[in-house]
């Protein structure tokens, strides 16, 4: 039996290749899987691919834009959209669509160091503070909950914050960010503290759900050690919760970074972000070259929705409770 | 019953407020350079400095600036700006209404917005009409509320050459031009709500449409709306509540760029303005404003939850 059928089979449904066959490799195997998801989630798959596209902008920069960041093109100001600039140029004759591959950098790396570090820092918040609970449980949540200014208390579901949780409130970014000053480095930790904050409270949940399956009594019972527990029998439980959080997070960081990045706190010019572009310049020529306020909005736009459309579509198949049935 | 978790829950929010006043107190002071430096020339001599530093009370040690605001503030006085000599509370009375009615209107519009848009896509779920919601409600969520103003100010102008009124128009000069100004950047603020509050409304009735009970009730014979609306949202609707509690410092977060955006003389702004001045007794008490606010509706939440769903025993 060909590999494409027996993937044909496989997607339809049908009983696996029959024995003796050889076994599929790794690559075939995630293949099929990321068939599947596309079948069974097309919206996903659209925004899985806005993903890819912007990652791939902000690895091959050079070899994709036309111009460098900052190179001016004589005699090519304010052009408006045409074959020779795509998506026009700005007031200092600047290629837009060049500017816009290279912005794709600063969201990107923003967006990854940032969540990166606040998973980190929140699994570990989260997980512990459910587990051991008690005094540390109290005032680490005491603390986290001031930092956040939200105490939706013990009532609140944490997969209603899980429904929200692309979104979060850009002011208190914006204190933390003036706090630390502008710059990539001090925007990624004033994001992440916020983030961390929050995604602690919806790990923490997903932790005290765990908590209470009979396996973890059962470890508990046959004398396994706290580490053991976290490490063997609640984390990879909580793992589809942290996979969600950080794919919905990534676009809500994006967005932040480009808010912030809007307000002055981002990277330094002339490293284009796509939020500042849309502030200064943009905003003052946007009635003389509308081009130059339209192309980076676009540009957030894209990517936030293709990271929450992928985010949505993995919480459907990875959360059992929103799975299937009418 | 209720009135005993009320009170144990305001017990538990005086630590929270405590800290966050902590917090409020401490964040402007850690942002390099003060006031003074920002009030007297490069020129000036240290020891005017100093001066200035002891006639504001910014050179006593930070625990005793901390302990005497906190008595102030607990009865009522947050003290005075440190540019224009004005009363907080007087400057921020003036403001929280501008704020408040934007907020106001989001939150309305949110809700307007989300509930009949949620209750269709969770109906049809699968079908052509719940993918293009949901994939609308997605933009919502993405599209950044700063660049949707610009938009919503360049191409009309340049279609049509109308542009939005900038100066601000008090209610009491011309009540419709000052709802139809405050309008739109409150439909803006409230469309990331509206998106998300759209998505809550729809996962929650389908988890809703798929109880036992709803199967009776379509084996009744009750009809589709009687159902989905008696049956359904009802019961899917206790947890959208929660989620516009915590939408609140989202629409005031938002109202940071909006208000800039529009000119609207709005608390945000102020606070805006406050931060590039060093004007610590603003920044303290507009954030312990929404401090306080915060919590306060959430409480406010927390006590519709228990009336709307009368399962929940305390």
């Amino acid at each position: 039996m060909s590999a494409t059928t027996s993937a044909t089979l496989e997607l339809n449904g049908a009983a696996p290749a029959p024995a003796g066959a050889r076994p599929r490799t790794v690559a075939v195997r995630w293949a099929l899987a990321v068939a599947h998801f596309a079948r069974r989630k097309p919206l996903g798959a659209i925004g899985g691919m806005i993903v890819l596209a912007m990652l791939v902008m902000a690895v091959f920069a050079e070899q994709i834009a036309p111009y460098r960041y900052d190179e001016t093109v004589r005699g090519a100001r304010m052009t408006p959209p045409s074959a020779a600039h795509w998506l026009g140029t700005d007031n200092l004759s600047r290629d837009m669509w060049s500017r816009i591959v290279y912005g794709a950098r600063v969201s990107v790396t923003v967006g990854f160091a940032t969540i990166a570090l606040a998973i980190v820092v929140a699994t570990a918040i989260g997980v512990s503070s459910a587990y051991f609970g008690g005094p540390w449980d109290l005032v680490v949540q005491r603390v986290v909950l001031s930092l956040l200014a939200i105490g939706p208390g013990g009532l609140s579901d944490y997969r209603a914050i899980l429904a929200h949780e692309s979104e979060m409130p850009n002011n208190r970014y914006f204190t933390l960010a003036y706090l630390l000053g502008p710059g990539p480095l001090n925007l990624i930790v004033s994001i992440a503290i916020i983030a961390t904050a929050t995604n602690s409270r919806v790990i923490r949940g997903a932790t005290l759900t765990v908590m209470q399956s009979q396996f973890v009594e059962a470890a508990r019972a046959m004398g396994c050690g706290h580490m053991r527990i976290i490490v063997r029998h609640l984390l990879p439980n909580v793992v589809a919760t942290i996979i969600i959080l950080a794919t919905i997070g990534l676009g809500a960081v994006i967005l932040a970074e480009s808010a912030l990045s809007f307000l002055g706190f981002g990277v330094p010019p002339p490293y284009p972000s796509w939020g500042a572009m849309l502030s200064g310049s943009g905003r003052t020529y946007m009635l003389r070259a509308p081009w130059m306020a339209i192309w980076p909005g676009v540009a957030i736009s894209l990517a936030v929705f293709g990271f929450n459309m992928l985010g949505d579509a993995l919480r459907d198949v990875l959360d059992p409770r929103l799975r299937g049935g009418r | 019953m209720l009135k005993r978790y009320l009170a144990r829950r305001l017990l538990v929010a005086v630590p929270s407020l405590l800290i966050a006043s902590a917090i409020v107190f401490m964040l402007p002071r850690l942002i390099p350079g003060d006031a003074v430096q920002l009030m007297l020339a490069e020129t000036s001599y240290a020891k005017d400095i100093d001066e200035l530093r002891a006639k504001l009370g910014l050179d006593r040690p930070f625990h005793v600036q901390y302990v005497e605001w906190l008595g102030r503030a607990a009865r009522g006085d947050l003290g005075e700006s440190l540019w224009t000599r004005r009363p907080v509370l007087s400057e921020l009375a003036q403001r929280l209404p501008v704020t408040g009615e934007l907020a106001l209107y989001a939150t309305v519009s949110a809700l307007l917005i989300a509930l009949p848009i949620g209750v269709v896509a969770a109906a049809r779920q699968d079908s052509l009409s719940d993918y293009v919601l949901r994939s609308l409600a997605i933009l919502g969520l993405s599209v950044p509320n700063f660049w949707l103003a610009t938009l919503l100010i360049v191409l009309p102008a340049i279609w049509w050459g109308w542009r939005p009124v900038t100066g601000f128009v008090e209610f009491r000069q011309d009540p419709v031009a000052h709802v139809a100004q405050i309008l739109l950047p409150a439909l803006i603020l409230g469309i990331a709500s509206a998106a998300a509050l759209m998505r809550l409304t729809r996962g929650m009735l389908l988890e809703v449409l798929r109880q036992d009970y709803v199967r009776t009730a379509w084996a009744k014979g009750l009809t589709e709306r009687a159902v989905v609306i008696k049956h359904g949202l009802r019961n899917a609707v206790i947890p959208v509540i929660t989620l516009l509690g915590t939408q609140l410092p989202l629409i005031l977060g938002g109202t940071v760029i909006i208000e800039q955006i529009f000119g609207l003389p709005g608390v945000s702004r102020f606070l805006f303005d406050a931060i590039n001045q060093r004007d610590y007794p603003v920044i303290q008490g507009v954030n312990l404003l929404v401090v306080s606010t915060v919590v306060l509706v959430n409480l406010v939440v927390d006590a519709l939850y228990a009336v709307l769903d009368p399962r929940i025993r305390y």
